[in-house]
């Protein structure tokens, strides 16, 4: 901390780095948390079905459940390699 | 009816233990009928915190597998008569703790006991939903640190979805959050996430704050609850804590830096 910050009453630390970091992931696993449990294998059989026709990474399939209300929302995502 | 209370974090090193057995003799202090659980199987340690581990000749997996009562079993506290200990086994046996086995215990408990505190291992394994399982509430222990933050509120998903009264569609769980090893010195400093923080990451009501100590580890070193050194910050800090389990409103102390005034710092070396 320099000798203004003092001043200013400005926190050089770490904790609010360690506050966002903590804010985003946490955030992250609780959208996770309500996912059915059939997803992570459900998200791996459509990797590879696409991977017959187009070779892509693990991370170009994302697979998601929004729930409203009465009705789910399979919401999935595939980005395709540029050609 | 008998309070069945979890005392659980996810990670380890946290305090559980420590928390368990100051919060359970805290109760019994005020004249509850108290017993303490340790659900901590292969890794027995609460016998050790309490001081009753030369007396333990019965364990709850015995009590389980029907080779002793669980009069047999329950070791009574020297200190406080309203206290009662139920060791864990050492066994390396996994799953010796059946979700059938630990009903019937906490049952059985729950015709004499006011108090059931369960001290849960660390982790997300079987152990630890055993110890969750039965609960009316849990207490969440938690250091000011990412780590301990993060697996803290995976615990808390766990309470939401895999404890009896969320499979039975009851009403949830009573969550309270315990803040244990904080350095007000360091929030100040920036250095530390301050309760604010960890109360805004969690979103759980706040039951207390427990200061870092040199006490705690004294304590245990001795086999005694951090609690009954009535003296020391830590063990006021956990008398409130108890307080307001009981219902007590109890302003929180302990949160800020208690700067040393000039003259005290002149007279007693700073």
């Amino acid at each position: 901390m320099s000798f203004l910050d003092y001043f200013r009453g400005k926190k050089s630390g770490s904790a609010n780095v360690a506050k966002e970091r903590l804010q985003i992931i946490v955030a992250h696993e609780r959208g996770q948390r309500d996912q059915p449990d059939y997803l992570p294998e459900m998200q791996q059989e459509i990797l590879a079905v696409i991977r017959k026709y187009v070779q892509i990474s693990d991370d170009m399939v994302q697979v998601e459940v929004d729930r409203n209300g009465s009705c789910s929302v399979l919401e999935l995502n595939v980005t395709l390699p540029e050609r | 009816m008998a309070r069945i209370i979890v005392v659980t974090s996810g990670k380890g090193g946290v305090g559980k233990t420590t928390t368990s057995a100051s919060i359970s003799t805290g109760l019994a202090k005020r004249g509850h009928k108290t017993v303490v659980v340790d659900f901590d199987v292969g890794l027995r340690n609460l016998d050790l915190i309490m001081n009753c581990e030369r007396r333990v000749v019965y364990d709850f997996v015995n009590v389980i597998q029907g080779d002793a009562t669980l009069n047999q079993a329950l070791i009574r506290d020297k200190r406080v008569d309203t206290l009662y200990i139920l060791p864990t086994s050492q066994t390396r046996e996994k799953e010796a703790l059946t979700k059938e086995g630990v009903e019937k215990v906490i049952n059985e408990l729950a015709e004499t006991f006011d108090y059931i505190i369960c001290d849960s291992p660390a982790g997300i394994e079987h152990g630890a939903l055993m110890a969750l399982y039965y609960a009316d509430e849990a207490v969440v222990v938690t250091n000011p640190e990412v780590s301990s933050v993060r697996d803290s509120d995976r615990i808390l998903g766990i309470l939401q979805s895999k404890s009896r009264r969320a499979e039975m569609g009851e009403d949830p769980v009573k969550e309270h959050l315990l803040l244990t090893r904080y350095n007000p010195d360091r929030v100040e400093r920036g250095e530390m996430l301050s309760v604010a923080d960890v109360e805004e990451i969690l979103a759980i009501p706040l039951l207390g704050v427990i200061p870092e100590s040199q006490v705690v580890l004294n304590a245990s070193n001795q086999g005694l609850p951090v609690i009954l050194e009535t003296e020391s910050d830590a063990g006021q800090a956990y008398d409130d804590a108890v307080a307001r389990l009981l219902g007590e409103e109890r302003e929180q102390r302990f949160m800020t830096n208690q700067k040393k005034g000039f003259f005290s710092r002149m007279f007693k070396g700073g």
